[in-house]
């Protein structure tokens, strides 16, 4: 059994209940982004609880901006923004959770970008991916194109390495004894 | 008596040879100041930092910054077995330890298809309500004490003391509870739990009332709350803000109502929802949850039925004592169990529960190994705390203090 299996008191009546508005807007979503969707994970064909759309990096944030504005579609909120190191070539996958409010179902966008490549930045779309982006750039290293202020946010500005790529040691010391002074250059 | 610009300008000693620039916008010569705001300072809840320019009292522009109780939990995550990890999700938000460890089990059990009983999912409901409780209790309780309403905090932390009184007869920890296990609970709630869950809601509704009354139309704490802080639908939107703050702007959602898990379809409960999305609005937001928690609370302890606690999946079920001590093969289950762990199959999901401070998620990725591929917590905190920024630029410093103790930042989830 894995997540295939539904589970009546934890999201199982998902796949009955979204499953023809899923279908309807990933069908929809391969007719105006011709191209651009690389490849769509469904639940139950693949081990996932929501449909994964797959998406080329340059068209990234016009497919974020009709999901969240077109009718039908309204994923107006953004969940989350994260990534996974895949230890492939396309080494990072970064991850958009989306929800939409209206019609209450959800949807993850990702994207696969090689080391080195930026990533288009989403604070056009939504202004609080801001730190969600700053968190992905720290653990990761992923540029994102565009970000107002890329910087590290977790660890200190001046840590080397990126702490949750695979290859990162579990065990290790950096240690500052000055604090982290203050920007002026951010209070203009 | 109002002295002129010019006057109080010439009563500033400036050491010889410093121009002041002139600025029609500076309230006198050289008024603007770069204050630290924390990490340490006791009004910044949790070790958070705001650095804000100052012109006299208003903040004109601000950043803030976190991490300095940063813990690695994703890595932890992505290092320990999945039956491990349910500890550091207590110290997640600590404040409703339950919530997590809740959400943690629900979010592996979704990976494997683990089904729990009956029992199992209604105490599970019982400990998220309680955990919500506690979490509003201490919230309005320290914003009131920000804002300088000691009593008010008194009042509702008597009755939040109780409610870990409670917790501690579940699971024998008051603070870091890890009382879920992945396909069931620790342990069984004691006989007469259900009674004595009830004698506390009825108690706790009266202080609720008590607490409404001395504070929600008191004169002072209306001036310090009212049109303060005031962050719009529009802006919650943009910032993805979730819970109680989303809801004190008007957004109506509640994800036991609207996306519900477990039996939150058998209970009745109404979600309040404000307007202004102000301190005042998200205080009173609050107040009201708590009420509506003491009903599903109620209604739990009347529907909670005698049952098995525990999966009958054998490969998370944790065997029994009985069998390990006496049974070769019960001991070699026990140590393979505590020491490798249990695989997860292949396999993502993104799980999600209303808690406390908004949704919670845990975004976990599975290579079918005993150890995730991607642990991902999103912590409600760290969209909120993202906000606070624009949400005080141009109120006083004072104020800023009630607009960060009402979005109820919790260091332990924005940190991680």
């Amino acid at each position: 059994m894995d997540i295939r299996h539904p589970i009546p008191t934890n999201g199982g009546e998902w796949v009955t209940q979204f499953g023809e508005i899923w279908r309807g807007q990933v069908a929809d979503l391969k007719k105006t982004f011709d191209g651009a969707i690389e490849e769509v994970k469904m639940p139950q064909a693949d081990a996932t609880d929501v449909p994964i759309i797959y998406v080329k990096r340059d068209r990234l944030v016009e497919v974020l901006k009709f999901l969240k504005e077109t009718d039908g579609f309204e994923y107006g909120f953004l969940a989350d923004i994260t990534a996974t190191d895949e230890s492939s070539e396309l080494r990072f996958e970064v991850v958009y959770q989306l929800f939409s409010q209206s019609k209450l179902c959800r949807i993850r966008v990702k994207v696969r970008v090689p080391e080195g490549v930026s990533v288009p930045s989403a604070v056009s779309v939504w202004k609080g991916a801001d730190w969600a982006e700053r968190e992905v750039y720290d653990m990761y290293g992923v540029q994102f194109e565009g970000h107002p202020n890329l910087r590290r946010i977790l660890m200190d500005e001046r840590w080397v390495g990126h702490p949750l790529r695979k290859d990162y040691p579990i065990k290790g010391y950096q240690i500052f004894t000055d604090p982290q002074a203050v920007d002026p250059e951010r209070l203009k | 008596m109002t002295e002129s610009k010019e006057a109080r300008r010439s009563q500033i000693d400036l050491p010889s040879g410093y121009q002041v620039e002139h600025d029609p916008d500076d309230l006198w010569g050289d008024s603007r100041v770069i204050v630290n705001i924390g990490p340490t300072h006791p009004a910044m809840h949790g070790a958070l930092r705001m650095v804000a320019k100052l012109n006299g009292e208003t903040i004109e522009k601000s950043y803030c910054e976190f991490g300095f109780t940063h813990r690695a939990k994703e890595k932890l995550g992505e290092n320990r077995t999945f039956h491990n990890f349910t500890v550091y999700t207590d110290r997640l938000n600590y404040c409703s330890a339950l919530i997590n460890n809740v959400t943690y089990a629900m979010s592996v059990e979704k990976l494997m298809g683990v089904e729990v009983p009956e029992r199992c999912v209604w105490i599970r409901m019982i400990c998220c309500e309680l955990a919500r409780v506690m979490d509003h209790l201490i919230c309005v309780g320290i914003n009131a004490v920000d804002l300088g309403a000691f009593s008010f905090f008194l009042y509702g932390f008597h009755q939040r003391e109780e409610a870990y009184t409670l917790v501690e007869k579940l699971c024998g920890a008051r603070l870091t509870t890890s009382f879920t296990r992945i396909g069931g609970l620790m342990g069984d709630a004691p006989d007469g739990f259900e009674k004595e869950l009830k004698a506390w809601v009825e108690k706790t509704r009266k202080v609720i009332d008590e607490m409404d009354e001395l504070l929600t139309n008191n004169k002072i704490w209306k001036k310090r709350t009212v049109g303060v802080g005031v962050f719009s639908k529009q802006d919650c939107m943009d910032y993805s803000f979730s819970g109680p703050n989303a809801r004190a702007a008007g957004i109506d959602l509640d994800l036991r109502r609207d996306q519900p898990c477990m039996f939150y379809k058998n209970v009745e409960f109404d979600v309040p929802v404000a307007q202004n999305g102000d301190v005042f609005d998200r205080y009173m937001v609050r107040i009201n949850e708590i009420r509506q928690s003491l009903n599903i609370l109620s209604q739990c302890a009347d529907k909670m039925k005698k049952g098995p606690i525990w999966s009958e999946d054998k490969r998370v079920r944790i065997p029994e004592k009985t069998v390990v001590h006496n049974t070769m093969e019960g001991l070699i289950h026990h140590f393979k169990f505590f020491m490798t762990g249990f695989e997860v199959p292949a396999g993502e999901a993104y799980t999600q529960f209303e808690a406390a401070n908004g949704e919670l998620g845990f975004y976990i990725v599975s290579k079918g190994a005993t150890r995730a591929h991607r642990m991902r917590i999103r912590g409600p905190s760290v969209w909120h705390f993202q906000a606070l920024s624009p949400m005080v630029e141009g109120e006083k410093i004072a104020d800023m203090v009630a607009a960060l103790g009402s979005i109820n930042i919790i260091a332990g989830e924005l940190d991680r």
